[in-house]
């Protein structure tokens, strides 16, 4: 029987010639990734060791990525003592794949391991953030895991009692009409599919669209495919995940590229014609309380958010600054920029899209998840809503429970910016 | 497992901003995890921290509990006051972590309970014994028992470690 994508990654992964559904496996692990919260993850790894009579040693130095982003620079001494508490583990164990804070090399893990070259077609990835799922768009296997499996990650070097998933096949074909984005397809995707719809398998992108779709546009997707409940979300490579890792990523040795068997079993097949897609808004509190723009276009917004490891790249930026160059952030609304790295915030600088921003009345904040969960700036007040390019609208998300958060594409956010009221980026301009 | 009396019932989707919010999440120890449980959820908060629920008690929810983040805190702060959480289904890394950390937690597809009602987890299914209903468990996938047995991933993973070569 054919195997869809992950399950055949797996099956290399193990050495095996096949796998099936459902068959548990311990396969090692390419990459493993944490952020602030490797506090935690280093409290589980010493308690594993404790009465071993070993020292605690991780099993791969150069397999470890630890990237800080959730709250930079630190808002608080614990936070700080945290960030020190890691440093110094990082230290003793030489972990070589570190991102402090740093405008040079620091920025959100997700948008830090891709751009570095860090991710590669067949990998297993694991992360303790949910949002792993967006290395995907590079051919990975990579899904969120909490700490402590993590801790035994960093111990043991596999992935302990890994069920092969099963796959949900979603061909997308068609052109997306002019205001309409990648966030939009997504948006529409887990309203379609529901927040659980997905739960426990991998979401595996195939057609025309996604064949053409930058890599930036592919990150959109998979990203978001664990608001569906998918363990990952994944696009076989292709021509253009090999341009950007040669090109983008710096990415020198061969590549390992495969794809699914052409009689792949899968869950179930999703069609979405790209080309019929308006843009779209995840309401409050849940991301799958997807709307068109025309059901909501017109609610007064308090504050606007450009940025986070879903929509923070540079084309996103590119966006914003197009539609408010010249123009005028609405006096009844405030705008934050969050780019999703360092080296984006440097080349968005570099071409001009910062300083139109500025200009316009948003302000720029350093590279950082902060916002998205409430945790480092940009918290709403009580009775406000939030328009945001993030991934999540959770009640209490943005900081407080009582206000609203609209997830929405980047051209939606900065067109309503000049608004104050979620407005069509359609026709616009 | 054993008896005890439902002392919250909510509904689907509850994301882990709502179990243990993002803002506390600079909090890691399992220890010191607790006092931010449903930490919006006022009343319910504060009753936890009174002590005034006891162990064994359940949270009844819908479907996708703990979906989000996978911020391990929002397992341990439930563990911490050794509350059993029975839901439709469960969110995977949820899922994952509560068996990693030893949170006790119930597949229960066909729940019906109420705030107050006295519930029986025994022989694969849950009794409701104020409702005189009972509902078929959905046994964890197989893969996981084995950490449950060992008493959460720490020991299991221990074990699994002295059994290799030191490095």
């Amino acid at each position: 029987m054919g195997m869809t994508y992950v399950q055949k990654l797996l099956a290399r992964a193990c050495g095996k010639s096949a796998v099936a559904l459902g068959d548990v496996l311990e396969p090692p692990v390419h990459l493993a990734m944490s952020h602030e919260n490797g506090a935690l993850v280093i409290n589980q790894f010493n308690e594993i060791f404790q009465g071993t009579g070993r020292e605690p040693k991780v099993w791969d130095p150069s397999r470890i990525a630890i990237i800080f982003d959730h709250r930079v620079p630190a808002e608080s001494s614990k936070t700080a003592t945290n960030q020190k508490k890691i440093r110094e583990f990082i230290a003793k164990q030489g972990i070589t794949k570190f991102h402090d804070i740093r405008g040079d090399v620091g920025g959100i893990c997700h948008q830090i391991l891709p751009e570095n070259g860090y991710v590669r077609p067949g990998q297993v990835l694991v992360g303790t953030d949910s949002h792993t799922t967006t290395h995907g768009a590079l051919g990975a296997f990579a899904f969120g895991i909490g700490a402590t499996e993590m801790a035994s990650v960093w111990a043991l070097g596999n992935i302990l009692n890994v069920e092969v998933p099963g796959t949900i096949k979603v061909v997308v074909n068609g052109r997306f009409a002019r205001g309409v984005y990648p966030k939009d397809l997504i948006l529409y995707l887990i309203g379609k599919l529901t927040a659980e719809g997905a739960n426990y398998r991998v979401i595996e992108f195939h057609g025309e669209t996604i064949r053409s779709m930058p890599t930036s546009g592919r990150l959109v997707l998979c990203n978001m495919t664990v608001e569906a409940g998918a363990t990952g979300g994944v696009i076989p490579p292709d021509a253009e995940t090999e341009r950007y890792l040669r090109e983008e990523a710096g990415v020198k040795e061969p590549l390992d590229l495969f794809g699914p068997d052409a009689d792949a079993v899968y869950d179930q097949v999703v069609e979405v014609d790209a080309a019929t897609l308006a843009p779209q808004i995840a309401c409050p509190h849940t991301v799958d309380n997807v709307k068109p723009i025309g059901e909501v276009a017109g609610k007064k917004i308090q504050q606007i958010v450009v940025g986070s490891c879903t929509n923070g790249r540079l084309d996103d930026l590119e966006v914003a600054a197009a539609i408010l160059k010249g123009k005028r952030v609405a006096d009844s609304t405030r705008m934050l920029i969050f780019p999703a790295s360092w080296r984006i915030y440097a080349e968005a600088l570099r071409l001009g899209y910062l300083a139109d921003l500025i200009a316009a009345g948003a302000v720029v904040c350093n590279p950082g998840c902060g916002p998205c969960l409430g945790i480092h700036q940009g918290a709403l007040a009580d009775g406000e809503t939030a328009l945001a390019t993030t991934n999540r609208n959770f009640k209490g998300r943005m900081g407080n429970p009582n206000a609203e958060v609209y997830l929405c594409s980047t051209a939606v956010a900065a067109t309503s910016a000049l608004t104050g009221v979620i407005s069509d980026p359609r026709g616009v301009n | 497992m054993a008896t005890g009396k439902v002392v919250r019932k909510l509904g689907d989707d509850i994301s882990t901003d709502i179990i243990y919010p993002g803002r506390f999440m600079a909090t890691v120890l399992p220890t010191e995890t607790p006092q931010y449980a449903f930490v919006d959820d006022a009343g319910f908060n504060r009753k936890l921290k009174a002590k005034e629920i006891p162990p064994g008690s359940f949270i009844v929810a819908g479907g996708n509990f703990g979906c989000g983040s996978s911020r391990e805190q929002a397992a341990s702060c439930i563990k911490g006051y050794e509350i059993t959480v029975i839901a439709r289904n469960f969110a995977r890394i949820f899922l994952q972590n509560s068996i990693n950390v030893g949170l006790a937690m119930v597949i229960c597809p066909n729940i019906e309970a109420e705030e107050g009602d006295e519930l029986d987890v025994t022989g694969g299914k849950v009794v409701n014994r104020t409702s005189g209903k009972s509902f078929a468990i959905e046994s964890l996938p197989q893969a996981r028992q084995a950490i449950i047995d060992a008493g959460g991933l720490i020991p299991y993973a221990r074990r699994l470690l002295l059994e290799r070569p030191v490095r």
